[in-house]
């Protein structure tokens, strides 16, 4: 739940008054102001993210103070964190009984992870481009025509910002769960996923294509995982582009069509390559919330291993007295975040960039 | 045309709620408790291991774990748990009050659907620095105790219980000689009256006991991480399994454990989820698998995992880890699950009370 | 749902009715199911409900620490948008990125490397001695001093960006030459900020603080990598709503009891919300 903060497209940099009129406690001010921000960004944001890469690759603190227990670390973190991910295949009946268990648990719990990771990019996959589809469509209603309760729309899109994301996923129980209001049905309907399609040939029906992999019910499934990400996660992209498509105003399109243009030929060529920027910005937000939602999806989820997504493998992890693996898996959505920073950063350049050419041209 | 689209749909829509069942399904979903993790992973694989060698097809077996509650309540609002191995008899008979699994399911199976016993000991810091030897030290003013929060967690509850018991003065027996073993059940089938439920000094004790209680997770296996990593507290009460786990997983060096002069008889029972596996048409394997539990190799596994295995032989393999304590059971004191949730876990039960006064 | 007969733009029933149906089935008929499921309660149960000694103490907890952290990153985050926009400093831009990182890093991971870093930083750690140090202040009477300052510092952390990027974009656009011209008039510093700057920037300001509110008290992910969950002393609302749904003994009293203390938390969300709307609306007929 965050309000995403519009793309900044004004200049950034802000004239300081000429020296002559700064007043005496000024500098004082800035002595005060910046080493405050350094110390508090540090404190807040800097150390907690390094923090997950030093427990990620086994860094003690100790390492900190001698180089040479900081490679003896490093050597032999970074073996441990890939390990997280892919146990490497060893021959084990030679091995005795603790050192086999050791093994197979290691694998059966990368392999959970690699299926966590697996899971949470397939809900993106199908949450993002429908959120997207929604954006678009709200942002163009709002912005482009006047109707009465357009602010009671705009306000309902706000919605998910006010609900907690416990809460959010408590709706889902409610509604789908066996005690809920669809009642037993929900939870008896049966639905395909559709990475398991596959050939299956003529001998079960006279379809050949079919589905190996079946789930039962919705509540604590990937389809409620998916329907709870699509909760807290939807107006990100509408949220992104209505401020700046209310701006731009309706010329252009209407000129686009005066002069023969069609519907979508008007959207393709004059409103997408506008808002493109804004867009992908909004999506990336999404994406990123849709990632590391925890909340929403642990309630929805049933704590069932096949069902976790990354945030929820963490905890397991975590729980399972697997620091060093926990903070590995947390170190990707940490890059992922990361990015998603960088990323914010290109898109602010570029998007000023082309408001500034706008303006030249205007003038 | 409208009417093939009509066909076609609704062909498509019984595809989609029929497909399933087209499939030999050897799909399992066991939804279990808090500390089991490792224990039935490695049961999990040994199964599809031998299922696979009887039967020539790999069972998929996978894993829900969680607060015993929690996980029997995700069950009853619809998670589709072919087996349900909880930490106690109260929450598979929610489940079963739900109408997801028949009457009589404590029957099916030897021991009271129970194939393993465990009990509830105490885990302390290496050199044991505050001294506990027993209940009686939990409530000293400068100790810190870690246990989970019994509205969640079933080991939890049988914490409380076994604190509870002993604040009361119930003796307990050596539960591991049959004829004493004998003797509980049938105290436990004969009472009539539980005046411990009422009984003074065990509510003071309680509830000075929960005084010294930092931190309440909602399962034990947050409580144990809550002292082991984070080193809050100078006592975990927990299982006995849980115990001996954190000792391996962090070193003898870092805590030892302390049996209590008495303790509870801790069942956990298992079952199958009789809606859930018709509708699947996976009762067969559910079966296979609950059976199994009760076998030799399954029995060594649940040994080698730290809980009290019900084969005779097995016992005796682990008996090293696994020493004799004086124990009483739930029935012969508490008068079962059904009593002890209402009286003590309810909404306003004695656990509410308990905290009422503690602000 | 007429669009003005002047505009010749195609795709409003389009693009009206898709963004409405998506939003009706996958948002507005689940949380109306919320609603339903609370109509079921008669008020007294309603009341029993949240007026629960447990559940009250969670409100408590919930809302006083959103409210501080909430309160502190308006004073912090002013300081700290005043400094990326005034002044000139090695590292400037990388600071100014990093702000939105909150935002982008999911909540449980925030929670684990928190949890992690400041476990035993004296006033936060759960360490120092076995009974709780309660407050003794009314309002906050019976809560657990180290517990609520550990739930403010995380909530301080997830609500970081909002009111820096609420106030930041007026910073900066802020016109210098009235500035000039009031200190040629010799105002003060303290001048400037109360009878210039201050009326500017507050409603943008009270916006980055609701908001920050109301993402806190909804929090959950990070808070249960670092709550005591006590009843009563330390457990958070949204941890409460979770139990109640967790416990298998009469569900549907429990789920009913649960979805009655959402409903609270929902209300306070909304009402903060809506005010928030209103004071947009009330700046912008101030400013035209």
């Amino acid at each position: 739940m965050s309000a995403p903060a519009p793309v900044v497209i004004a200049p950034t940099d802000a004239s300081v008054l000429p020296a002559h009129l700064r007043h005496p406690t000024a500098a004082i001010g800035k002595w005060i102001g910046v080493s405050f921000t350094v110390l508090f960004l540090t404190a807040m944001i800097i150390l907690p993210a390094a923090n997950i890469f030093r427990q990620a690759f086994g860094i003690s603190w100790e390492s900190l103070r001698s180089p040479s227990q900081l490679v003896e670390d490093v050597k032999a973190g970074v073996p441990r964190y890939f390990q997280v991910f892919r146990m490497p295949e060893q021959d084990s009946s030679t091995m005795a009984r603790p050192e086999r268990r050791k093994y197979q648990s290691a694998r059966a719990q990368a392999e959970k992870t690699r299926s966590a990771i697996g899971m949470t990019l397939g809900i993106a996959a199908i949450v993002v481009p429908l959120n997207l589809l929604f954006g678009l469509a709200a942002a163009w209603a709002v912005t482009k025509f006047r109707f009465r309760g357009r602010t009671l729309f705009v306000s309902l899109i706000d919605l998910p910002f006010a609900v907690s994301p416990v809460v959010a996923g408590l709706i889902f129980v409610l509604l789908m769960g066996r005690v809920g209001f669809c009642g037993d049905w929900a939870t008896k309907i049966s639905w395909p996923v559709p990475t398991s399609l596959e050939w299956q040939g003529f001998a079960q029906s006279w379809i050949p294509l079919g589905f190996s992999n079946w789930q039962r019910g919705i509540i604590f499934t990937p389809f409620a995982i998916a329907l709870a990400s699509i909760f807290v996660t939807f107006p990100f992209i509408a949220r992104a582009l209505i401020p700046l498509m209310q701006n731009q105003g309706t010329e252009q399109e209407q000129a686009a069509l005066t002069l023969g243009a069609g519907g979508w030929r008007m959207f393709f060529k004059v409103t997408l390559p506008q808002i493109k920027w804004a867009l992908l910005y909004g999506t990336i937000l999404c994406l990123a919330r849709c990632v590391g939602e925890f909340g929403a999806v642990s309630v929805v989820s049933g704590s069932t291993d096949p069902n976790d997504t990354m945030p929820l493998r963490i905890e397991k992890l975590w729980q399972e007295y697997n620091t060093q693996a926990a903070f590995s898996v947390a170190s990707l959505l940490a890059v992922v975040s990361v990015m998603t920073l960088l990323l914010k950063i290109v898109i602010e350049k570029r998007a000023a960039a082309q408001f500034s050419d706008k303006k030249q041209e205007a003038q | 045309m409208k009417k093939n689209i009509r066909t076609l749909l609704v062909s498509a829509v019984s595809a989609l709620t029929l497909g399933s069942s087209l499939f030999a399904q050897t799909k399992l979903l066991n939804v279990s408790y808090d500390p089991t993790r490792e224990l039935y992973e490695e049961i999990n694989q040994a199964f599809a291991a031998d299922y696979q060698a009887k039967h020539g097809q790999k069972p998929e077996l996978q894993q829900s774990h969680g607060g015993s509650s929690k996980q029997a309540r995700s069950v009853i609002d619809g998670l589709s748990a072919d087996v349900v191995t909880l930490a106690l008899g109260a929450d598979i008979t929610a489940i079963e009050k739900a109408g997801l699994i028949d009457a009589g399911w404590q029957a099916e199976l030897p021991f009271n659907s129970s194939p393993y016993t465990s009990t509830i000991v105490f885990l302390v810091r290496k050199g044991n620095p505050k001294g506990v030897s027993g209940w009686a030290d939990l409530i000293k003013p400068d100790i810190k105790v870690i246990t989970p929060n019994p509205k969640t967690s079933g080991g939890a509850r049988w914490n409380f219980l076994a604190a509870w018991g002993y604040a009361a003065g119930v003796a307990g027996r050596d539960l591991g000689d049959s004829a004493q073993l004998e003797a509980a059940v049938k105290a436990g089938k004969d009472a009539t009256a539980f005046p411990v439920e009422t009984n003074a000094a065990a509510r003071e004790f309680v509830t000075k006991l929960f005084k010294n209680v930092p931190v309440l997770d909602t399962g034990a296996r947050g409580s144990t991480v809550t002292f082991a990593q984070k080193n809050v507290g100078d006592v975990l009460i927990t299982w006995e399994n849980e115990a001996y786990l954190a000792l391996a997983e962090y070193g003898k060096d870092k805590f030892e454990i302390v049996n209590p002069s008495v303790s509870i008889l801790a069942e956990p029972p298992v079952a199958i989820v009789d809606k859930n596996v018709d509708s699947k048409g996976t009762r067969a394997v559910a079966e296979a698998y609950l059976k199994w539990l009760y076998t030799p190799e399954a029995q060594d596994i649940i040994g080698a995992n730290y809980y009290r295995p019900r084969d005779t032989a097995a016992l005796k393999k682990h008996a090293g880890n696994l020493p004799p304590i004086k124990l009483f059971t739930i029935d012969e004191v508490f008068g079962g699950w059904g009593r002890a949730q209402g009286a003590f876990f309810s909404e306003g039960g004695v656990f509410d009370q308990i905290y009422k006064t503690n602000q | 749902m007429s669009s003005r007969p002047a505009n010749i733009l195609p795709g409003f029933g389009l693009s009206f009715g898709y963004a409405s149906l998506y939003m009706s089935l996958l948002v507005l008929i689940p949380l109306a199911g919320l609603g339903l499921k609370t109509s079921n309660l008669s008020w007294d149960q309603f009341r029993n409900t949240i007026t629960n000694p447990h559940v009250m103490a969670a409100y408590k907890l919930s809302f006083s620490a959103a409210l501080a952290a909430a309160l502190l990153n308006g004073v912090f985050g002013t300081v700290i948008a005043w400094t990326l926009v005034r002044y000139r400093f090695p590292g400037r831009k990388f600071f100014d990125a990093i702000i939105d990182l909150p935002f982008a890093m999911p909540t449980a991971v925030a929670g684990l490397t928190f949890g992690d870093l400041y476990g035993y930083v004296p006033l936060l750690a759960r360490t120092a001695d076995a009974q709780p140090w309660t407050f003794e202040i009314y309002g906050l009477y019976g809560l657990d001093v180290r517990d609520w300052c550990r739930v403010t510092v995380m909530l301080t952390f997830v609500g970081l960006p909002y009111v820096i990027r609420s106030i930041q974009p007026i910073l900066q656009d802020w016109d210098m030459e009235t500035e000039q011209a009031a200190m040629s008039l010799g105002a003060g510093p303290a001048t400037i900020m109360r009878r210039l700057i201050a009326p500017e920037i507050w409603p943008a300001w009270i916006s980055g603080v609701a908001l920050a509110f109301a993402r806190g008290v909804g929090e959950y992910g990070s808070i249960i990598f670092i709550a005591s969950n006590i009843p009563g002393l330390s457990q958070i609302a949204p941890q409460l709503i979770l139990d109640r749904i967790y416990d298998p003994i009469d569900p549907e009293k429990k789920i009913a009891a649960a979805t009655a203390i959402a409903v609270v938390m929902l209300i306070v969300s909304l009402i903060v919300l809506l005010l928030l709307n209103g004071l947009d609306y009330l700046s912008r007929r101030h400013r035209a």
